[in-house]
C-alpha cells in the first residue's frame, strides 16, 4: 500500500507494507544510502533520521534508528535523511565534524551529522556536555571520540543566540537554524506541505478489514530487534498516533503517563522534572537519546524482561498499569503484573493504556542503580530503584525493586517491608542489602554469574542510600 | 579539501561496497552457516531450498570448479566445508535468490545432517593433544638457564588474554560482477585486493588476470579484513561465475559476529628474573595461542608475539616459544597490533608481579629496563635510537608522575569506596611487514592533460587516512596543489601483486612509491623544459604549481607545462615500485634486521575503581609519541587517540563469552560492548619533537597500531587502583577486567571464593 510521507523535500512515492523498516526502504527502494546499516538493533547510530512530527506548536523534529522504524508510522510525517541535510556549502554540524578530524572510516559519520542537528533541534542547552549526551546512541570504532568530543565544543559555541526551550522545539528554532545554515530552506515550507498529505488513520493496516487484531507497535524499540522479519508482513496499529495514549498529567496526587508516551517526552515533562529531577538522568543510562526518542514505559513492561530498567524504575515508583478491553478498564499494581519469566497479567485483547503512581512529596527520595559491562546503554547485570519517604529521619514508606536477579522485574517486597519504619542510618541500609539478598534469585548468564549479581545487588541497595542521604551516611560507613 | 573522502562522508555521499548501485540482475546471497563445532557432514540435501521461490541456486562444495581452498600462508581452510566442518558458523552451503528475503527464507529447506565429533576450545588441551598449527618457534638471547641462580628474585604466573572483535561499522561486504569473458570483477571490503583475487582465481579456476578486484574503501577494517574478507568475496564470485548474474553478498552484524575471526585469546606462562636493583635478568615465557580451526594469518602473527616479547624493555636473557593452537572455533585473525598486544601484556604482567614481589613500583622496574640506542632484541635487531627513554621523560615533564601518584594517593586517603591508580606504558613496536617479501608496493600516476593527477596505489583507505598522505606525497612531490590529486579505487587491473594494507605499513611503502612515480613523470619534464630553455635539468623547479629556473619564474604554469609536454609526447604517467631496503630475517636462526625502524613512546593511564559497585574505570590517558616528521598531524592525532580507545576496550568491557559448546553468545552491540562516547577516556597526545628522522616516508612514522598497545596500561591502572583497596591483592593477569572480574577482586570473601580467575 502507498504510505504518504514527506521525506527530505519531497513526496516519494513508496509502496512497502507499513512493518518494513525505514532503513530499508531508503537504501534500497530510493537509493538513499547515506543511511547505513551497521546493526540493525538501534545499538550503533549508522542509520538515523530524523523525524518531524506535526504537533499544534510546529513540527518536533526527533533523531530515530531507522533500522527500527516502521514504514506506518512515517505516514503524515517529515523524514529526514542525511541527503536532506546537505545543501551546497557544508553546515556548520558538518564544517564542525570535518575540521575537528571527527571523520575516519566516515561509517558512523552520516549518523552523527542526524544527531548533531537533531540535537541542535530540540532546545536542549547548548553545552558540549548536551551535546555529547545526544551522541550516546552513536558508535564511533575509529576515533576514540576524542574528535567528536571537540567537533560537538566547536559547534555549541557558534549558536549564542539560540537559547535553550523548555519543552519541545519551536518554528522559531527551526527559523534560526535555517538562517544559520543548519537546515536547508526547505524546512520552511514543510509545514504547509504535511498539512497537504492525506490524514493518515490511528491505524494503519495493510489489509482493511481484516478481523485479526493487529500487532501494536509503540516505540517498536524492542519488537523490531527481535521481530522485524515477521513484523513486515503483519498487520500493525501505531500507537504513536492515539493521542489518548500519550502525554503527562498530574491529578488527585497521581502522575499518570499515557502508556505510548516516549521516554524524551516523560523526561522532558515540567511535571516530571518537578517531581522526579533525577529521572532524566537515569533514562540516559538506560536507553540512547534516539531510542529514548521512540521507546515507550508500557512497551517496557509488556516486553517483561526481568532486565527491563524502566519495569525496575517504575516498580519502585509503585506504579500501577490500567488495562483496557474495548470499554472496560482494570488497574492492577505493577508489582503483581509480573507472574513468570516473560509471562504477565495482560490477556491478548488487552491494552495498557496508563502507567500511574503517587506523585512524591518533598520528603520522598528516588534514586535507581546499574551496573553492565559498561556504564551506559548496557543490559544490567543488576539494577535496582528505590523510593523512600522520610520524616525525621525515619522512613515511613519504601517501595524496592530490582532488575536481573529474578525470572521477573522484582519488586523486593522483604526489603520495603523492612525498611518500613526504619531510620536513616548505615546500619539500616546494611541490613536492607542483607535482606534483599535473601530474596534474589539470578541465573548465570552473558550478563554474569548467579554469584557475581548476588553479591552485587545488595551493594546497590547500599549505594542508594549513600546517593540519597549523603547527610546522614558517608561512605566510610559503608567501606 | 576538494577530493578529500570526508567531504564525501560527512554528506553522506561517500558508497562503500555495499552502497555500489546494483547492476541489473543482481542476486543475494546467504551461507548456511554449520550450527556445531565439529562433526562429519552426513547429508547435505538442497534440492528442496533449491526449488523455492525466487532461489537461483543453491552452491556446495561439489560445485566449486576450481579447488576449495582459502588459506593463505597455510592451505587449510576450505570455502565450503566438505566432509567436516570445523566450527560453529563455518559456510556449508550458499544459497542465492533474487532477494535477501528469498534466500533466507529458503536457506531453512536445506538438509543438513552432521555426526557430532568432541570439540576444543581451550588452546592449552590442543597443544596437548598436539593440535598444532605449523611449528612451534622460540625466539633466544643470552642464557637463561644458566641465569636464573644468580637472580635474587624470580617470580612467575600465568597470564591470559581474551579474544576482540572489531567491530568494524561496516560488516563483511562483496559483489561480484561477472565478466563477457568468463571472468569475475568483484567489488570487495578487504585490505588485501591481490589475495581475493588470487584465492577467486584458484577457486573458480581462473587465471589471477581474468579475475579483478576494487576496493573503493572501508568502513572500518583493523586486521579483521585482511584475511577474512576472502571468503565472502570468493563466494560471491563463485555464485556470479556460476549463474552469469551479478551476486552480492552482505553478513549482518550478528552474522558477522558469529562467523568471523576475532583477535587471538593467549595463555601465557611467564618467568622473570630480576636483580636487587630491578635490572631484568632473565624472562621466559611460552604463549598459547588460541588460532581457531584453521591457519588464517596465525603463523605471522605469532611470529609478531615472539618479536615484542620484551616490548620496551633490554633483557639480556630471554627464551620465548609460542604455539599456534588449533581449535573448534572460526579462525582468530589479524587485530591491530598483530600479536604484540599479547605479549606486551605478558611481559606488563610479569613487571607487574615483580614489582609486587619487590615492593616497588612497577614504573621504576619498567624506567631502569627501557631500551637503550644500541641494545639488542632477542630477534637480533639493535635499537637505533634513544626515543624509548625520551618519550617516558618527556612524558614524566609533563605530567610528573611523582604528582599523579601524589594526587591518586590523596585522594585515596579521603575516599573509603573510590580509589584512583595508574599505570605507566611504553611501547616499542616494529614496523615493516615481519614477512620480508610482502615489504613492497607500487603507485601509478597519471597527469591528464588538464593538469589534474590521478593516483593508484596499493593501498586501501579504511579510515586511516592512507591516502590524505598519499595525496599529500604526490602534491609536494610534483609541486601541485593537493587540490589538483585524486586517489582512485585501489583495483588489481591497476596495480598488481599488492601487499595487504596492513602492519601499518600503508603510507611508508605506497608513499614511497607514488613518490617514486611521481619523480619519474618530474625528471621528464624538468629535463623537457631544460632542453626547451637550454639549461640544465637541476635548474629547473615546479613549486606553487610554477616552473622555476634557478628559482626564478618562468611564467609557465603547471597546466601549461603539462599541456605543452603532452603536445611533445612526453610521457605524463608513470608506474613505480618500492621495497624497504635493508631488512631480512633468517628463520633458522631466528635472527635478522626485521624492521625499518620502531615505533616508541609512552603513556599514563589512570583510572578509578567504585568500591561500591566494583566498576572500574579508565579516566585519563597521556601520551607522548614518536612519530618522526608527521606528514599530517590531524590524521595521526586521530590514529593515536582511536587506537587507544580501542586498546581500553580490549581490556576492560570487550568480553567475548562462548557458550560450552562453542558458539558466541556475545554475537551483537547489545552485548559485546565497545567503548561509547561516554566510556572513552580523555585521551591527550603530545609528539616527540626533534626525534631522529626514520626510514619512513618523508621522515614521517607511522601510527597505525602502535597506540592500540598504551590501552594495556588500562588493565594495570585499574589494579593499581584495586591494590588501593585491597594492599594484599594477588597477582591476577586475566584481560579483559570486566566490572564481574573487578567486583570479585575487590570482594575475595564473596560468594564466588578467593579472588581468583574467574570463568571465560
Amino acid at each position: 500500500m502507498a504510505i504518504s510521507f514527506f521525506l527530505n523535500d519531497r513526496e516519494p512515492s513508496v509502496s512497502r507494507t507499513p512493518g518494513t523498516v525505514l532503513l530499508d526502504v531508503l537504501r534500497e527502494d530510493l537509493g538513499l544510502t547515506g543511511t547505513k546499516d551497521g546493526c540493525r538493533e538501534g545499538d550503533c547510530g549508522t542509520c538515523l533520521v530524523l523525524v518531524g512530527v506535526p504537533r499544534p506548536e510546529g513540527i518536533v523534529y526527533r533523531a530515530v534508528n531507522s533500522c527500527l522504524f516502521p514504514m506506518g508510522d512515517a505516514a503524515g510525517r517529515h523524514v529526514v535523511t542525511i541527503e536532506g541535510l546537505n545543501q551546497a556549502e557544508l553546515s556548520p554540524v558538518q564544517q564542525a565534524l570535518v575540521e575537528e578530524g571527527a571523520i575516519q572510516c566516515g561509517f558512523c559519520t552520516p549518523g552523527l551529522v542526524v544527531a548533531l542537528t537533531g540535537f541542535l533541534l530540540s532546545g536542549a542547552p547548548l553545552s558540549e556536555a548536551d551535546g555529547v549526551a545526544a551522541l550516546g546512541g552513536n558508535i564511533c570504532r575509529c576515533t576514540g571520540y576524542a574528535a567528536i568530543r571537540r567537533a560537538v565544543a566547536r559547534l555549541v559555541g557558534q549558536f549564542p543566540d539560540l537559547g535553550p526551550i523548555q519543552g519541545f522545539s519551536v518554528p522559531g528554532r527551526i527559523e534560526a537554524l535555517v538562517k544559520h545554515r543548519v537546515l536547508p530552506p526547505y524546512f520552511l515550507d514543510v509545514p504547509a506541505r504535511l498539512r497537504a498529505l492525506p490524514e493518515p488513520s490511528a491505524e494503519i493496516r495493510s489489509k482493511e478489514g481484516d478481523a485479526r487484531p493487529p500487532v501494536l507497535v509503540a516505540g517498536g524499540t524492542d519488537l523490531f530487534v527481535t521481530q522485524a522479519e515477521a513484523l513486515r508482513e503483519a498487520e500493525l496499529a501505531f500507537l504513536s498516533r492515539r493521542e489518548d495514549l500519550q502525554g503527562i498529567r498530574l491529578e488527585n496526587g497521581l502522575c499518570r503517563v499515557g502508556a505510548a508516551t516516549p521516554l524524551i517526552e516523560i523526561e522532558e515533562s515540567p511535571d516530571i522534572r518537578r517531581i522526579l529531577p533525577g529521572l532524566g538522568r537515569h533514562f540516559a543510562r538506560i536507553a540512547s537519546l534516539p531510542v529514548r526518542n521512540r521507546a515507550t514505559v508500557a512497551g517496557n513492561i509488556v516486553n517483561a524482561s526481568p532486565a527491563g530498567d524502566l519495569s525496575v524504575i517504575f516498580l519502585a515508583l509503585d506504579a500501577t498499569v490500567v488495562l483496557a478491553r474495548e470499554r472496560m478498564q482494570r488497574i492492577v499494581a505493577l508489582r503483581d503484573f509480573f507472574r513468570g519469566y516473560k509471562i504477565i497479567d495482560l490477556s491478548p485483547d488487552e491494552v495498557i493504556v496508563e502507567i500511574r503512581f503517587p506523585v512524591p512529596d518533598a520528603a520522598t527520595r528516588f534514586d535507581f542503580e546499574k551496573v553492565g559491562r559498561r556504564d551506559r546503554l548496557d543490559i544490567a547485570s543488576a539494577s535496582s530503584a528505590i523510593r523512600l519517604r522520610v520524616l525525621d529521619g525515619r522512613i515511613v514508606e519504601a517501595h524496592a525493586a530490582a532488575g536481573s536477579v529474578a525470572p521477573v522485574p522484582l519488586y523486593l517486597r522483604e526489603t520495603s517491608a523492612f525498611l518500613r519504619g526504619q531510620v536513616v542510618s548505615a546500619a539500616t541500609a546494611r541490613e536492607a542489602a542483607a535482606v534483599a539478598g535473601r530474596e534474589i534469585s539470578p541465573i548465570s548468564d552473558i550478563r554474569g554469574s548467579a554469584g557475581y549479581k548476588h553479591a552485587l545487588l545488595p551493594r546497590l541497595i547500599l549505594a542508594h542510600f549513600l546517593t540519597l542521604f549523603p547527610e546522614r551516611i558517608r561512605e566510610e560507613d559503608l567501606a | 579539501m576538494k577530493h578529500d573522502d570526508t567531504l564525501l562522508h560527512v554528506r553522506g555521499a561517500a558508497r562503500f561496497v555495499r552502497d555500489i548501485l546494483l547492476p541489473q540482475g543482481t542476486l543475494f546471497a546467504v551461507p548456511l552457516p554449520s550450527p556445531i563445532a565439529h562433526g562429519k557432514i552426513g547429508r547435505l540435501e538442497a534440492a528442496a531450498a533449491a526449488a523455492e521461490k525466487g532461489v537461483a541456486a543453491v552452491f556446495t562444495a561439489a560445485d566449486i570448479p576450481g579447488q576449495n581452498q582459502i588459506g593463505n600462508i597455510i592451505q587449510d581452510e576450505p570455502l565450503l566445508a566438505a566432509g567436516e566442518v570445523d566450527y560453529a558458523g563455518q559456510p556449508v552451503a550458499l544459497i542465492v535468490a533474487e532477494s535477501l528475503g528469498a534466500a533466507l527464507a529458503a536457506r531453512r529447506f536445506i538438509e543438513l545432517d552432521i555426526e557430532e565429533l568432541p570439540p576444543v576450545f581451550d588452546p592449552r588441551e590442543a597443544w596437548a593433544r598436539g593440535e598444532i598449527i605449523g611449528v612451534p618457534r622460540t625466539f633466544a638471547l643470552g642464557d637463561v638457564d644458566r641465569e636464573w641462580p644468580c637472580c635474587p628474585v624470580v617470580v612467575g604466573g600465568r597470564a591470559d588474554s581474551g579474544g576482540q572483535e572489531h567491530i568494524y561499522l561496516e560488516t563483511q561486504s562483496a559483489l561480484a560482477v561477472p565478466r563477457d569473458d568468463g571472468g569475475v570483477k568483484v567489488f570487495s571490503a578487504t585490505q588485501s585486493p591481490t589475495l581475493v583475487q588470487r584465492v577467486i582465481a584458484r577457486v573458480l579456476g581462473l587465471a589471477m588476470h581474468e579475475v579483478e578486484v576494487d576496493v573503493p574503501r572501508l568502513g572500518g577494517a583493523f586486521g579483521g579484513k585482511e584475511d577474512q574478507a576472502t571468503a565472502w568475496a570468493a563466494l560471491a564470485a563463485l555464485a556470479a561465475s556460476r549463474l552469469g548474474r551479478p551476486v552480492k553478498l552482505v553478513l549482518g552484524r550478528q552474522e558477522d559476529v558469529r562467523w568471523t575471526g576475532k583477535r587471538h585469546p593467549y595463555s601465557s606462562d611467564y618467568k622473570i628474573g630480576l636483580g636487587e636493583d630491578g635490572r631484568i635478568l632473565a624472562y621466559e615465557v611460552t604463549f598459547y595461542q588460541n588460532a581457531g580451526s584453521a591457519a588464517d594469518l596465525s603463523p605471522a602473527i605469532l611470529e609478531r608475539t615472539l618479536f615484542h616479547t620484551t616490548n620496551s624493555y633490554f633483557v639480556p636473557n630471554v627464551r620465548a616459544t609460542a604455539a599456534s593452537c588449533r581449535t573448534n572455533l572460526p579462525p582468530y585473525t589479524a587485530f591491530r597490533g598483530f600479536g604484540a598486544p599479547q605479549a606486551m601484556f605478558v611481559m606488563e604482567a610479569a613487571i607487574a608481579h615483580a614489582a609486587g614481589e619487590m615492593g616497588v613500583p612497577a614504573a621504576e622496574i619498567q624506567r631502569r629496563n627501557l631500551l637503550r640506542r644500541g641494545d639488542e632484541l632477542p630477534y637480533g635487531m639493535r635499537l637505533e635510537a634513544d626515543s624509548p627513554v625520551r618519550c617516558w621523560d618527556e612524558l614524566d615533564k609533563r605530567h610528573d608522575f611523582a604528582s599523579l601518584r601524589a594526587r591518586a594517593a590523596s585522594f585515596n586517603r579521603d575516599h573509603a569506596l573510590t580509589k584512583k591508580g595508574l599505570a605507566v606504558m611504553p611501547v616499542c613496536f616494529g614496523i615493516s611487514f615481519t614477512t620480508t617479501f610482502l615489504n613492497q608496493a607500487a603507485g601509478l600516476v597519471h597527469v591528464y592533460t588538464d593538469g589534474s593527477v590521478g593516483v593508484s596505489t596499493a593501498a586501501v583507505e579504511m579510515g586511516q587516512g592512507v591516502n590524505r598522505k598519499i595525496r599529500r606525497v604526490a602534491a609536494r612531490t610534483l609541486g601541485v596543489g593537493l587540490d589538483r590529486v585524486r586517489m582512485e579505487s585501489t583495483n588489481t587491473a591497476r596495480v598488481a601483486n599488492t601487499s595487504p594494507t596492513a602492519a601499518s605499513t600503508g603510507a611508508d611503502l605506497n608513499g614511497h612509491a607514488t613518490r617514486l612515480a611521481c619523480l619519474q613523470i618530474l625528471e621528464r619534464l624538468r629535463q623537457a623544459v631544460a632542453a626547451e630553455r637550454n639549461c640544465p635539468a637541476e635548474h629547473i623547479h615546479i613549486e606553487g604549481e610554477k616552473v622555476l629556473q634557478s628559482h626564478e619564474s618562468t611564467g609557465l604554469t603547471w597546466e601549461a607545462l603539462v599541456a605543452w609536454a603532452y603536445a611533445r609526447r612526453i610521457p605524463l604517467s608513470a608506474y613505480a615500485h618500492y621495497a624497504t631496503p635493508g631488512i631480512h630475517f633468517d628463520k633458522s636462526k631466528e635472527k635478522g634486521r626485521p624492521f625499518a625502524y620502531h615505533a616508541v613512546g609512552t603513556a599514563v593511564v589512570e583510572a578509578t575503581v567504585d568500591g561500591l559497585r566494583g566498576v572500574p574505570r579508565v579516566d585519563a590517558v597521556k601520551i607522548v609519541h614518536d612519530v618522526g616528521r608527521s606528514l599530517d598531524p590531524a590524521v595521526d592525532l586521530g590514529q593515536m587517540e582511536g587506537g587507544v580507545v580501542q586498546g581500553v576496550g580490549w581490556m576492560t568491557s570487550e568480553e567475548l563469552v562462548y557458550s560450552p559448546e562453542g558458539k558466541i553468545l556475545t554475537d551483537s552491540l547489545a552485548t559485546y560492548k565497545v567503548p561509547d562516547i561516554g566510556a572513552a577516556p580523555e585521551v591527550t597526545v603530545a609528539f616527540l619533537e626533534d626525534a631522529p628522522p626514520p626510514f619512513g616516508i618523508l621522515g614521517s612514522k607511522t601510527v597505525g597500531e602502535p597506540p592500540f598497545m598504551y590501552g594495556i596500561g588500562a588493565y594495570f591502572a585499574i589494579l593499581d587502583a584495586l591494590r588501593a583497596f585491597r594492599p594484599d591483592l594477588p597477582p591476577v593477569f586475566h584481560a579483559p577486567l570486566t566490572a564481574e572480574k573487578t567486583f570479585r577482586l575487590l570482594r575475595p570473601r564473596g560468594p564466588e571464593g578467593e579472588g581468583s580467575a574467574p570463568r571465560g
